[in-house]
């Protein structure tokens, strides 16, 4: 990274069902989306933040980067309205159907026309998928390192790099790293920063760059549904159905019925 | 849901909506805690200064946004529908500023006020005494001018922001024999020497607010820190208050809106007889009073608000108005939502009970309602006169 260039920090965002107001259809399994609110994806506010406090911190640049249809750049003037200077959606008919792959090729064209970047911030995970791929797919096709499920951050080397609390199952890392790294938070990393007025005057005013596949020259086979293995065949709910059965006679009787029993369902 | 259209603004609709977010967001969870505990919001002071609201109404050329009465009362009315105490803590800082946005010279808006716009000092305002609350030209803080310094002497009571505000604008007498024309009003900075704070008071209501005495023992000041020209202090308290005043009858509105709400949730769910409370015209002939009566009171403040924006210079009795009518209503309005909720109403798990412990400040500060009602009675009877 040059060292003598304004630091360059770049946030991922996502908009997402409002969880309040989506309704599910049961007789097809699908959401309606009709009618629903949009709001950004609750974790990308953690993002969002992490990325204005090294601002504060350090000076730099934060450029907001969404991937969605075009009136996704609501969600973009929300970040601006934090504090953050620019936003970039990133919309085509080619990307419907992306999956995880698809999507995190698309975000690292955009990004890289970004220039160098110091450090990226993605939510863990978004609400709606909760695959939590994108994030680390997007480091990889970055080729930049990686730190998921971030609670603590801290800058160290004289704003070089960062110190990361990476929180696992059973315990948490903690992980140094220069930049530049792209960071997944967690809600307990911080605590987002309410809008300011003259941000969210300045935020309404601003023109908003639509980014399109050709726009950042994304090859054509990587893209939308051509870019991506996944197939969803089909989306269920879930059936849970539980019997009951008491076993009598004797104990021995007992647990001979009982092992019929397993040997019939497969568990031993 | 039918809404009054009053014919915001952009600029006006996103103040509307980011006060509202974060009584939301950042007031309405840490309310109660804050009033059983008595502690001071800093927290939501940050958060308003980062959402530039300090800035409201303090000029572009000094930070501010340069709004007037109306953006303020916008504000205020969002904030007071979280928590009246969080939220006359912003707007003492307004009172403590409006003297030296309306008086003070150019050095003075200089230095003081970026800092209050940006939110990095807080700021009061000091007239009341132990006798003199209705009666202000009762005080009896003395200043006293000292080659190149004043020196004040004496002690303001119940001040609001006392002990955490940075920068206080007080008035003292400078010439006890000139009645009106006696009093001058001076800036004082926290630290200064001879200036310190009495007890915190315990209070009914607005218990998040700090509340306390300001103590002058020869505090010496720098001449240039006295506010206007000398013997202008009670015109400049008097200024300040008729611009402030609308902001109280705002404040009013905001709580009797979350009282109303709250009480039309309750009556909704809750069953009696076999059957939501609110199917009974006995609650909903108390619902549609609070209703109209708060949505006449916002009427009347947003009005005056504009009137005084729009450069009215005799605006005692409007003023005076905008404060009384929706201050009484907001007393009558949480009342009456203690009395829906019932014995809910009254426990503290429930928000009802606080509002009205708090609505009842609203009728005594910024001059009592009885006050009020003197000025626009005398007022009426001057206008009548000139016919």
């Amino acid at each position: 990274m040059p060292e003598d260039k304004v630091m360059n920090i770049v946030v991922c965002i996502k908009q997402v069902p409002d969880a309040e107001s989506v309704k599910w259809d049961h007789k097809t399994g699908t959401l309606i989306r009709d009618g629903v609110k949009s709001v950004i994806n609750p974790f990308d506010y953690h993002a969002i933040e992490a990325a204005l406090t090294l601002k504060d911190e350090l000076g730099a640049k934060v450029t907001a980067v969404t991937m969605g249809p075009p009136q996704a750049e609501e969600a973009i003037r929300e970040a601006m309205s934090m504090g953050v200077d620019e936003g970039v959606v990133v919309s085509d008919r080619a990307f419907a159907g992306s999956d995880t792959l698809a999507t995190t090729y698309t975000l690292s064209r955009a990004i890289k026309r970004l220039g160098d970047v110091h450090a990226v911030f993605c939510g863990k995970q978004a609400i709606d998928g909760d695959t939590a791929q994108v994030g680390p797919g997007l480091a990889v096709r970055l080729g930049i390192p990686c730190v998921t499920y971030v609670s603590e951050m801290e800058v160290i080397n004289g704003g070089k790099g960062l110190r990361l609390k990476r929180l696992k199952e059973d315990g948490f890392d903690m992980v140094e790293v220069d930049f530049p790294v792209l960071v997944t938070t967690l809600s307990t990393l911080n605590t987002p920063r309410v809008p300011s007025l003259k941000a969210k005057m300045k935020a309404k005013r601003a023109k908003i760059p639509v980014w399109t596949a050709g726009d950042i020259g994304a090859d054509k086979k990587r893209i939308g549904l051509n870019g991506s293995p996944t197939k969803v065949h089909s989306t269920y709910i879930p059936k849970f159905e539980a019997k009951r059965e008491f076993l009598e006679g004797s104990p021995e009787e007992q647990v001979d019925a009982l092992i019929k029993r397993l040997k019939e369902a497969g568990v031993i | 849901m039918a809404k009054v259209n009053y014919f915001l603004t952009e600029e006006q609709q996103m103040i509307v909506d980011l006060a509202h977010q974060i009584a939301v967001e950042k007031i309405i969870p840490v309310r109660a805690r804050l009033d059983e505990i008595e502690e001071f919001p800093w927290d939501i002071m940050k958060d308003l200064a980062q959402a530039d609201l300090f800035g409201l109404y303090i000029p572009e050329e000094y930070g501010g946004l340069g709004g007037g009465c109306f953006e303020n009362c916008l504000a205020v009315e969002q904030l007071a529908y979280g928590c009246i105490a969080v939220t006359t803590t912003f707007a003492a800082s307004a009172l403590g500023a409006y003297p030296i946005v309306l008086f003070g010279n150019e050095e003075q808006k200089e230095r003081y006020l970026s800092d209050i716009a940006s939110g990095r000092r807080l700021a009061a305002f000091g007239l009341t005494e132990a006798g003199a609350g209705s009666d202000a030209a009762g005080i009896k803080t003395t200043a006293v001018e000292d080659g190149d310094y004043w020196v004040l002497n004496g002690t303001k009571q119940w001040i609001t922001n006392g002990g955490e505000a940075e920068v206080y604008t007080i008035i003292a007498l400078t010439d006890k024999n000139k009645g009106a024309r006696g009093a001058s009003a001076f800036i004082v900075e926290k630290g200064d020497e001879g200036f310190s704070f009495g007890k915190k008071e315990k209070k009914m209501g607005l218990r998040a607010s700090a509340t306390r005495e300001l103590i002058f023992s020869d505090c010496r000041i720098p001449k240039d820190r006295l506010l206007g020209r000398r013997g202008a202090g009670f015109i400049i308290a008097m200024k300040t208050l008729d611009l402030a005043r609308p902001g109280i009858g705002a404040i009013a509105v905001g709580l009797s809106q979350a009282a109303l709400d709250e009480s039309v949730n309750y009556a909704r769910q809750r069953v009696q007889f076999g059957q939501p409370i609110i199917s009974f015209q006995a609650i909903q002939h108390m619902l549609a009073d609070m209703a109209t009566q708060i949505e006449a009171s916002r009427a009347l403040v947003y009005a005056i608000a504009r009137t005084i924006d729009a450069g009215e210079k005799d605006i005692s009795k409007l003023s005076a108005m905008a404060k009384l009518f929706p201050t009484d209503v907001a007393m009558k309005v949480t009342t009456d939502a203690v009395q829906i909720l019932g014995g809910y109403g009254y426990m503290k798990e429930y928000p009802v009970e606080k509002m009205m412990r708090d609505a009842k400040i609203l009728q005594i500060y910024e001059g009592t309602n009885q006050i009020q009602r003197n000025v626009i009675g005398q007022a009426l009877n001057k206008e009548y006169a000139r016919r």
